[in-house]
């Protein structure tokens, strides 16, 4: 992986120079996956044949002056992207051998950029998870530490950049799937604004608070690929038909001047020393950079994590409902007629958490139950979206840690989801808010990778995108590689 | 009906809107494809699939909305009912729960000695069709969701009818609104208009409401009245007998007149409502709501009253040509092209109707237009043909399309009323009936109208007969 290090404006460079021809890079690609991905378990279904086809198109395009702005370059995305005529798992049993007849629009669009899919990428059983153990695909390992698990829901779209096996892939974001995995394998991911991209085609989580985006080796990368999926969909009711700007240009703008807020919220017990040093030591340098670094509060923090799991859980216990046996999927046959059916179904299908999941939501939606939890926790996340307009009054972005600790081991909090949904309390907030927020590599915890969280106001992804290259070009740590063979 | 309690109907009806895709996708709606094949991600609920709301069905259930006097609310929300059948492909209908499109409404009925009873409208809401099973043998059942995704209205009336007949009225009322207003073709059979009844009784002079049995999707005016009646009886003998009535839903079965518990309250779905995520709030402006008012066709009503008032028309002729939408704007053509009220409407109501009648046909095919019927009218009042002759140009016009000066040309049948061709045949006439004339001459008045009809008769109906007389008269002076 000679050309890791480079941007993908670089690479495709080289590839319309000649230095270097897609076929090359895909092979590449598919050779470093079938050497390391035993040991990391990052994708669940791998396209040799149809990458390789499209990589020998592309460099006819590309010999002939044409292509867009990927053409060419080997990606991934997380196995939630629907993906004409490619099987679409969702990390589930009960959609083991789905394959969608039409393509989500993310992927639709970095197809029409010249993309080349290399594969589909594990994750935890439709997006509910932080660690990718939830995975009907088994878990995703960390190619920093491979005992350690990669992050979740989008491990899968992590850990294959840590591991080199693809140059930028597609996750989605509910409370953090996105950030999280970036953070623990060192990566850059971007929880773009609620509305920016497209949800159609993405299989449904929790619909209110998903969302779609690029995890890169850099910010620059990430930058390129959120201009390319971003923008209004006819087809997503809930995209925002707002201008995208170029996220290149004026990448290098600095942070001089910019007014940084640090929520005193996010600075507690609980937060890891190693992850508190990375975090602190950026600040020094954003402050060194010229940016103007002052305390905020976000008051309704404390209740976001409950918030979520009764927002998100209420959505996806419905959202949940068409995988009844009757259309696609497994179907289990049963005893007791229809009804027997559903059961036997739903029970095979779904994996625990998915199950523990659609009991709350469908507790916290249940007549009686209704005011007491979902419509109260609606209440809260308006509070909690207006802390967050209320601390943007003060500040141009804000700066976190990403989760309250680097990669925690594989296993070590399986028996406990209490303790699983908490490393999430740093990213969850952002969604319910429906801003954007950033992870990018600060730090190192011993051999693994510490993130740095940057959140912005409402589509304003172009200013954390500045901040966030700022601090890339003053440091090194987004070169670090992950110790795989 | 039942002595000793009062009857106490509310009424949920569904309304098949006539757009021509579905409410949430871009599919057909037509009926009676082959299954499955008006279908896309969207409304087979294939995983990743998005609603996007057809504005013309907010169109349209402002339409109704605004026809039937409710407040349009400027913002309202797309809710999910969550239950699971095979006919349903998301595990959920999308519909509108706590903040409907439309509210507060009603309607008034005609009763008996021409009193007008107000029904109110609770609210009318959007939502989607289910699909639709289809039971076979050994095969198993299959499901066909081209019904899937097509767009309802449910129009819920307050408990305001107090019997089978005042229930029957509203039906019949509000299936002409909805027919008037182009939002649904009114096709009972095929399930495009539909009601469920909630039924209860309670003593006379009680404030609080009996315990209600809902009967379920019945599709005629017939059957509506049956179950209703049925059940009232089936009600009143319970509490006859000290018992109680039990809060259920009821399946009417048209062939045996009897209705059976379908489930009861026990039994009932928690739909589980909450707003749809994946759809934004549903805003309307006073812009939009002003423009649909200011589109909306004259009410049936209202209609018939202005016929009676403008026109000078009977009442009963204006209630029959306001009846349907398309015989009445067929009719406002013709007296825009005829200025003779009480004349088009005997046309209209007489030959048009009849023709229809026997061909099978419907106003909007009738092949002749207002404008072939103005231009026969004319012809009348000119004097060019007599009435009778007009029947027969009426039935040529409708067969070849063709101008009625066009067959009154071709066919000769021109009223003669060239005094010297008309004399010449009264002439004939007189010099082969000599004897009746020198009767007539003796003053045997009544033989006049032999003179007339054999003169007629002999010009094939063609001459005038107003002239046929002034010349037997002048006969009689010379």
């Amino acid at each position: 992986m000679s050309f890791s290090q480079m941007s993908i404006r670089q690479l495709q460079q080289s590839l319309r120079d000649g230095k270097t021809s897609s076929v090359e890079l895909t092979r590449a690609c598919l050779e470093r996956i079938a050497v390391t991905d035993a040991r990391v378990n990052a994708f669940v279904t791998v396209c040799d044949e149809s990458a390789l086809a499209a990589a020998a198109e592309a460099d006819r395009k590309l010999a002939a002056g044409e292509g867009g702005l990927l053409t060419g370059i080997p990606i991934a995305v997380k196995d939630i992207f629907n993906t004409a005529g490619v099987r679409t798992s969702c990390g589930s049993r009960i959609l083991e051998n789905y394959i969608a007849p039409y393509d989500a629009t993310a992927f639709a669009k970095l197809q029409q950029q010249g993309a080349i899919l290399l594969g589909k990428l594990n994750m935890d059983e439709f997006a509910m998870g932080s660690s990718n153990e939830n995975s009907a695909n088994g878990p995703v390992h960390n190619p920093w530490d491979l005992e350690r698990v990669p992050g979740g829901s989008s491990g899968g779209s992590a850990a294959t950049l840590a591991a080199g096996q693809a140059y930028a892939t597609l996750g989605t974001d509910t409370g953090g799937s996105i950030r999280q995995p970036a953070s623990f394998c060192g990566v850059v991911g971007i929880k773009p604004t609620y509305g920016r991209v497209s949800r159609y085609g993405v299989i449904a989580y929790a619909s209110s608070l998903d969302q779609v985006g690029p995890l890169a080796h850099s910010v620059e990368d990430a930058a390129l690929m959120l201009g390319v999926i971003a923008g209004y969909d006819p087809a997503d009711s809930t995209s925002v038909d707002c201008p995208v700007p170029d996220y290149l240009t004026g990448l290098d703008g600095g942070v001089k001047g910019m007014k940084i807020g640090l929520p005193r919220e996010y600075f507690i017990e609980g937060l890891d020393s190693a992850v508190k040093q990375a975090v602190e030591a950026a600040i020094e340098i954003y402050r060194g950079l010229g940016a103007e670094i002052v305390e905020v509060s976000l008051p309704h923090t404390d209740y976001a994590v409950a918030c979520y799991y009764l927002i998100a859980t209420a959505e996806a216990s419905s959202n949940l409902a068409r995988y009844d046996g009757v259309r696609y999927g497994v179907r289990q046959q049963a005893e007791g007629g229809l009804s027997g059916m559903y059961e036997k179904t739903r029970a095979a299908g779904f994996g625990d958490e998915v199950k523990r999941r659609i009991m709350l939501g469908t507790y916290a939606l249940s007549s009686g139950y209704y005011d007491a939890y979902y419509l109260k926790a609606q209440k809260v996340r308006t509070l909690i979206r207006e802390d967050f307009l209320k601390a943007f009054e003060q500040v141009d972005l804000l700066l976190t840690p990403v989760a309250p600790t680097a990669a925690f081991k594989l296993g070590e909090k399986t028996d406990d989801p209490l303790q699983m949904y908490l490393s999430d309390i740093f990213t969850i907030p952002v969604n319910l808010a429906g801003t954007c927020a950033l992870s990018l590599p600060c730090g190192m915890d011993g051999q693994l990778p510490v993130g740095l969280q940057l959140i912005g106001q409402p589509f304003d992804e172009a200013r954390i995108l500045r901040a966030a290259q700022a601090y890339e070009t003053e440091t090194d740590w987004h070169k670090q590689r992950a110790p795989l063979d | 009906m039942h002595s000793r309690y009062e009857v106490v109907i509310g009424l949920e009806v569904h309304v098949q809107l006539t757009t021509k895709t579905k409410i949430f996708c871009g599919c057909s709606t037509a009926f009676g494809q082959h299954p499955n094949s008006q279908t896309c991600p969207v409304c087979l609920g294939l995983p990743g699939a998005l609603p996007v709301l057809n504005q013309q069905v907010v169109e349209y259930a402002i339409r109704a909305g605004l026809a039937t006097n409710c407040q349009i609310a400027p913002r309202s929300i797309f809710a999910r009912k969550n239950y699971f059948y095979p006919d349903l492909p998301k595990g959920y209908q999308i519909s509108q729960f706590e903040l409907p499109i439309t509210e507060h409404g009603w309607l008034d009925i005609d009763q008996e000695a021409g009193e007008k009873k107000r029904i109110g409208i609770t609210r009318i809401h959007m939502e989607e069709d289910a699909g639709k099973l289809l039971h076979g043998g050994n095969s198993g059942s299959r499901v066909d969701l081209n019904r899937a995704c097509t767009p309802l209205l449910e129009v819920v009336s307050e408990p305001d009818m107090r019997s089978a007949d005042e229930a029957i009225e509203y039906l019949k009322q509000l299936h002409q609104i909805v027919v008037y207003l182009g939002i649904c073709d009114g096709n009972l059979e095929e399930g495009s208009f539909r009601c469920d009844a909630n039924v209860s009784l309670r003593p006379f002079g009680q404030a609080e409401l009996g315990t209600r049995a809902e009967l379920k999707n019945i599709n005629s005016f017939r059957f509506i009245k049956q179950a209703i009646e049925y059940e009232v009886e089936r009600q009143a003998e319970l509490l006859d007998d000290g018992g109680k009535v039990v809060q259920e839903t009821r399946l009417f079965d048209a062939d045996t007149g009897v209705s059976r518990s379908m489930r009861s309250k026990e039994e009932a779905h928690d739909y589980r409502y909450f707003p749809d995520p994946d759809l934004v709030p549903l805003v309307v402006d006073e812009a939009w709501i002003a423009r649909v008012r200011a589109e909306l066709p004259e009410m049936p009503l209202v209609k018939r009253q202005r016929y009676v008032e403008q026109f000078e028309l009977p009442d009963y002729d204006a209630g029959v040509l306001s009846a349907e939408r398309g015989v009445a704007e067929y009719f406002e053509a013709l007296v825009d092209l005829h200025a003779q009220p009480k004349i088009c409407s005997n046309w209209v109501m007489g030959e048009v109707m009849r023709a229809l009648n026997d061909n099978e046909s419907t106003i909007v095919d009738c092949p002749v237009s207002p404008e072939l019927l103005a231009g026969l009218l004319k012809r009348i009042d000119d004097n060019t043909i007599s009435n009778k002759i007009a029947k027969t140009v009426f039935d040529e016009i409708w067969q070849t399309g063709k101008s009625a000066d066009q067959v009154i040309e071709e066919k000769g049948l021109k009223q003669v009323s060239d005094s010297g061709a008309i004399e010449a045949l009264l002439n004939e006439i007189i010099a082969a009936n000599m004897g009746q004339f020198e009767e007539l001459k003796a003053g045997k008045d009544k033989l006049t109208g032999f003179f007339v009809g054999q003169v007629m008769k002999l010009s094939k109906g063609k001459a005038n007969p107003g002239m046929v007389n002034q010349l037997i008269q002048k006969k009689l002076s010379e």
